[in-house]
């Protein structure tokens, strides 16, 4: 194979996996890992180098539409940023230490949980219990709940909040993914924000997230140039369209098969982990 | 008076999705770039990359990556388009650091600092 060919079919892949990744709402990390060392042969350490650009320009993309929406809350997100920065490093630096099949494996979980996580039925269970830490850091808000009324919201569970968002972080700088399915648990199930906040404000963090692992993956030599070119690009023009159709998408049973392959390509992992083929 | 009255977060957001989506644009024309180049004087094979080396110290520092696009090498001008990508959240960070000013918002000055401190530490010292 050519390296042109090479590309021309690394473009395709990865705009399927940003299709893919934008459409179940996971992220294109999440998919185009598995797809680049299943499909490809590429080694994961190439491979999350690859995922985590990608990661960087599909959050970056996506921003300007959220931006209108009014949902994001840039206070939330940049307190949590403090964790999930704080994360990243302790993830990356373990990237550069832990052996190949402990990562494919610990990705594999991530991909089963994710896939579950994509399902799961998610509903707003709001207080407006005044929490004391979130009242001094002004972790609250409001959003857009009509065309005319607007809904007020406060964090709740700061502490156990930025506990897990530094877990969110430390799987983002390990595995080069966004980590969106753990910054849920932590934003909408710790610290009770709303649904559409959340989501949001994650996209928002993302790319600060990632950027905080970059230096260290470009020093250990991890962005492979001719191998992130197409991917970056793939997966970005894949998520934007994806996010398009999005709106227009009834999207249930999509998610569904969605969850499917991604079930799929976890297991895989675990199974070529274990087995020492990864 | 008007200063601290019309920087309001809805203001910030807009411009940091102003930036947001110019960078990512800048990153992605340059790696597009950088890519039609290297794929014109790779007429070979494809590269392996089934096994892992450490890319090679041209394409691992930011000096060397700039020398490397003043020679027009197609690689270290993909890598500079990466480069403009992951200055794009530092960037970010930084913008909501004069949006918290304006508004005069000290502790979120303050949070936003540490982030873009930690940030920065990352992308020049961390090993």
């Amino acid at each position: 194979m050519t390296a042109l060919e090479f590309s021309l079919i690394l473009l395709v892949s990865s705009l399927a996996a940003g299709l893919l990744g934008a459409l179940s709402g996971l992220g294109g990390g999440v998919v185009i890992v598995p797809v680049l060392t299943i499909l490809f042969h590429v080694d994961i350490h190439y491979a999350i180098g690859a995922s985590l650009v990608s990661v960087i320009a599909t959050s970056s993309g996506a921003a300007a539409a959220y931006v209108r929406e009014g949902f994001s809350n840039i206070r939330i997100g940049m307190f949590l940023e403090i964790a999930t920065t704080l994360g990243a490093l302790l993830g990356a630096w373990l990237t550069t230490r832990v052996p190949t099949h402990s990562i494919g494996f610990i990705f594999g979980l991530v991909l089963l949980y994710s896939a579950y996580a994509s399902l799961k039925k998610r509903r707003d269970a709001l207080t407006q219990q005044p929490d004391p830490l979130a009242l001094r850091l002004k972790l609250k808000g409001s959003f857009p709940s009509t065309s005319t009324t607007h809904q007020d919201y406060i964090a709740q569970r700061v502490p156990a909040g930025f506990g897990l968002m530094t877990v969110a972080g430390t799987l983002s700088g390990l595995l080069g993914i966004g980590s969106g399915a753990v910054k849920v648990i932590a934003m909408d199930q710790a610290m009770r924000l709303p649904f559409k906040v959340s989501t949001t404000t994650s996209n928002f963090m993302i790319g600060v997230t990632a950027a905080a692992s970059a230096g260290l993956y470009l020093r250990s030599g991890y962005l492979a140039p001719a191998l992130v070119m197409p991917v970056m690009l793939g997966v970005l023009l894949g998520s934007l369209i994806g996010s398009r159709l999005l709106v227009k998408a009834q999207v249930r049973t999509l998610k569904i098969v969605f969850a499917l392959v991604i079930f799929a390509l976890g297991a895989e992992m675990i199974v070529n982990s274990l087995r020492g083929t990864l | 008076m008007n200063a601290p009255t019309t920087w309001n977060d809805q203001r910030i957001e807009t411009w940091v999705g102003v930036l947001l989506r110019t960078g990512v644009m800048l990153a992605a024309a340059i790696v597009l770039t950088g890519g039609i180049l290297y794929l014109a004087h790779t007429p070979g094979p494809r590269p392996d990359y089934s096994h892992f080396h450490a890319e090679p110290l041209q394409f691992t520092q930011f000096t060397s990556i700039l020398h490397g696009v003043a020679t027009l090498n197609p690689e270290s001008i993909i890598m500079l388009g990466l480069l403009v990508l992951i200055a794009t959240p530092v960037a970010r960070v930084l913008m909501c650091i004069v949006g918290f000013l304006f508004e005069r918002d000290r502790l979120y000055v303050a949070i936003s600092a540490i982030v873009l401190a930690i940030l920065l530490y990352s992308l020049f010292f961390y090993r």
